[in-house]
């Protein structure tokens, strides 16, 4: 039988129009014809209205007829659409009221908030028409990218190995040596897998890639007159589009493709990715910020607004996305059902989450809907769900973010404590709760782990060469007479503020640098470290640097071969956690034998072996790990013992002992020179003095026990 | 922007030679030349581009579509393409599912 429903009901000048479906929100393929569909409470009257790619003026504008709105949802099928080659977005008519919260503007073309691809940014700082009527463009996307067999990895949480990056600065500069065409994109990502499979780790996690301006606030330096822009993209303008300027293909209107080729092929080489995702606000910004969409299309809907009409600003960025109104709860989880069927993404990261978490007048929830139905969701159900777990505002949940069994956290507490103990400032006392996977912090409320997500360093904040290099700050390339950045850094420059020739401090340095991915290795939760802190990636002591689209932040791949000490160390530090299940434990440490294997889980030690030393002023700590406790006792694993010394001076440890038969070998051992810091998971040597061993000033030994 | 194309099938191997600009304005002919190539039930598809002097993603997408119509017991090849077009073809992975061959013997 002949369908019906691809015939024409309606026209408008040329165009054949039929009464559209309300669901799904955005621009869809039928029969024939486009399927138009987009909610506002508020308006009067809306208009499609379609482009030629890169034209400036429409082609064509169609008032919705009012019998096709539905509710709140204003829905249309345009036939015979060359949808190849549009560009539509949106007029609408309404209130135009300050105070009320009303900001309609029918001269103003809106972009569609669920637009699949956004064009008019197509190739990365290319500066942008001022003049032009419609700066982001919709346009219509297709499903049609072969995947083959792929799917979501699904690692479980505890084996992951997260390495977060920023999609231009990992190949972007010339040392990268990849095409130049590749550099600073998708594919240029793609290139560089077997790198990522030699260091080992099996997750990235994507700084934010959805369509955003990088003119954005764009102004030039005051000294070199360098362009400043939004480099880091932490300012969403399309929930649904990946960043065109980021694929080497998005002039061609391709970077869905590639995006999805990169995924695909990360994949294949058992690597997830995460996206860094920013819902707490949008690039409207604040009352004097563009009308990009939301503003337009549902003020009051889709922002936190004060009894006067202000916004509210518990981001740090202008606005606040009225995240737990239902609207807006439902375009969040659209969003992310989108991505991780469409994309095949393996988890998300929420920036400020804790703002998902606050009802429309900024007050935290006890029971907050939108993370609850995250949680709960059968789309999301195997996606990681990782929290920023604090906002702007002020609000501070590490350890205490509503999980609903799901949610994991970025620990502030994790990189706050190895940071102080690094430099000999914290007590040991936390140092073993964050060693354990913070069981002080999840274990009580039935959290797991590796609801950790343990990190020393991240993109904002110093690199971990920067942490061991400086005690101070030193933004002034970003123009804000350094005022702008953390002052908590908890760094030590180890003498000498910044670069120097000194072979004592670069020593010292590199070694506190083994001492941390040392501790980050072997910590329950799961580790994550900042890109290029395994080549010794250095900012030059700025802490935040998210407007330099420069050699601040380009990854210089040449510090392969000068740090490559501490490459090695980090390979094998991971490869080392990846062959021991004892250090991705699915529950916490019970501090007891329960496998009648004569040890506990976990043991603490000091300078003397069953004795440590948990007074105020230790400086040493040791633990040991009886591998017949890994994963609950399902598992065989070697034994494993860490001590480490953050004293000035070595100090002498007494080792305890393993079950007749078995023999320490060493692992690890930050106060040697490379390569013999470091071994390979089966090639360690046996410790010559199966009692003790000298630990050497601020060093970190890592015995394996088998 | 014009296109030439022409189809043969010799020996249960379908040959599409294309010459010109491959666009939006056109994709839907290479398309349908597809689906004519498909009728004749080849066990190959072969895509001749050595004078193709543009391919748009309107292109890339009638090359997935080829790819997903002949089904996956039908090889298609790309044959003779120039740089740009094989580069973005690798990068928006369509040479997985594709074989991309300097000349087809």
């Amino acid at each position: 039988m002949q369908r019906i429903d691809v015939h024409p009901t309606h026209t408008h000048g040329k165009f054949k129009l039929r009464r559209g479906n309300p669901a799904p929100f955005g621009a869809t393929f039928v029969p024939g014809g486009v399927n138009f569909s987009i909610f506002s409470s508020h308006a009067t009257s809306c208009t499609l209205v379609l482009f030629e790619k890169h034209a400036p003026k429409p082609f064509g504008e169609i008032p919705f007829p009012d019998e096709f709105r539905i509710g709140n949802v204003y829905s249309m099928i345009v036939f015979d659409l060359d949808y190849e080659n549009i560009e539509y977005g949106y007029r609408m008519d309404g209130p135009n009221n300050f105070q009320e919260g009303h900001w309609f503007d029918k001269n103003k073309v809106l972009l569609d908030p669920y637009a699949k691809i956004i064009g008019g940014r197509d190739v990365w700082g290319t500066p942008p028409d001022w003049d032009d009527m419609y700066h982001h463009r919709a346009r219509i996307a297709f499903d049609d990218f072969d995947w083959e067999d792929d799917r979501p990895l699904e690692i479980a949480p505890e084996d992951q190995i997260i390495y977060e990056m920023h999609v231009r600065s990992f190949t972007k500069h010339q040392s990268s040596a990849i095409k130049e065409s590749h550099r600073g994109t998708f594919a240029g990502i793609r290139d560089k897998i077997p790198y990522l499979k030699e260091l080992g780790v099996n997750a990235i996690e994507l700084m934010p890639v959805y369509e955003f301006d990088e003119f954005e606030n764009s102004r030039p330096n005051p000294t070199t007159g360098e362009t400043l822009y939004n480099y880091w993209g932490y300012s969403t303008v399309g929930f649904f589009s990946p960043k065109a300027g980021y694929a080497a293909t998005g002039k061609f209107g391709m970077q869905v493709d590639e995006l999805k080729a990169m995924v695909k092929e990360l994949h294949k080489n058992g690597i997830e990715v995460i996206l860094d995702v920013v819902f707490n606000h949008t690039a409207e910004g604040n009352e004097r910020g563009p009308t990009i969409s939301f503003r337009g299309i549902d003020n009051k809907t889709y922002y936190m607004l004060t009894p006067e009409g202000y916004y509210y600003n518990f981001s740090g960025c202008g606005n606040t996305l009225n995240c737990n109104n239902p609207i807006v709860r439902g375009i969040v989880l659209d969003c992310l059902r989108y991505w991780a069927s469409e994309y095949h993404i393996d988890g998300f990261r929420f920036d400020l989450a804790s703002i998902l978490g606050r009802d429309p007048w900024g007050a935290p929830l006890s029971n907050p809907p939108l993370l609850e139905t995250l949680a709960f969701d059968p789309i999301l159900a195997k996606c990681k769900l990782i929290a920023e777990a604090w906002d702007a505002g002020g609000l501070y949940q590490v350890g205490s973010f509503p999980a609903y069994g799901r949610w994991g956290e970025w620990n502030g507490k994790y990189r706050d404590a190895i940071r102080k103990f690094l430099k000999a400032d914290t007590t040991v006392g936390e140092m073993a709760q964050r060693l354990q996977g913070s069981p002080d912090l999840y274990e009580g409320a039935g959290r797991a782990p590796a609801t950790s997500i343990n990190f020393i360093t991240a993109h904002d904040g110093f690199t971990l060469m920067d942490m061991v290099s400086y005690n101070g700050k030193h933004n002034e390339a970003n123009g804000e007479n350094n005022n702008d950045g953390s002052n908590d850094n908890d760094s030590w420059n180890c003498g000498w503020e910044g670069e120097t020739d000194n072979e004592y401090i670069n020593a010292l340095r590199h070694r506190q640098i083994k001492n941390a991915i040392a501790l980050l290795m072997v910590s329950q939760g799961v580790p994550m470290m900042l890109m290029g802190d395994e080549m010794g990636r250095t900012k030059y002591g700025n802490n935040n640097t998210y407007c330099h689209d420069n050699e601040l932040n380009w990854l210089n791949w040449d510090l392969l071969k000068q740090n490559n000490d501490i490459f090695q160390f980090t390979k094998n530090c991971i490869n080392f956690r990846k062959a021991h299940p004892v250090l991705r434990n699915t529950w916490h440490f019970q501090n007891r034998d329960y496998v009648g294997s004569g040890y506990a889980d976990i043991s603490w030690h000091g300078t003397q072996a069953w004795n440590a030393d948990w007074s105020e002023d230790a400086k040493a700590i040791a633990f040991m790990l009886c591998g017949k406790h890994a994963k609950g006792g399902t598992v065989e694993d070697n034994y494993i013992y860490v001590a480490t010394n953050v004293y000035w001076d070595a100090l002498w440890f007494e080792i305890p002992q393993l079950p007749p038969g078995l023999q320490w070998h060493v692992f690890a051992n930050t106060a040697m020179a490379s390569p013999e810091d470091s071994w390979t998971p089966g090639s360690e040597p046996v410790l010559q003095d199966q009692y003790g061993m000298l630990v050497g000033d601020r060093s970190t030994v890592i015995l394996v026990g088998k | 922007m014009a296109l030439d194309l022409t189809l043969t099938v010799e020996n249960e191997i379908a040959k599409i030679t294309l010459a010109g600009e491959l666009d939006g304005s056109n994709a839907a002919d290479f398309k349908t030349k597809i689906e004519e190539a498909a009728a004749a039930e080849p066990q190959k598809l072969v895509l001749y581009m050595n004078d193709l002097e543009f391919m748009a993603s309107a292109g890339l997408r009638v090359l997935v579509f080829s790819k997903q119509k002949m089904g996956a017991g039908v090889d298609v090849y790309v044959v003779g393409a120039d740089e740009m077009i094989i580069e973005t073809i690798e990068k928006t992975g369509l040479h997985h599912s594709l074989i991309i061959q300097e000349t087809f013997a």
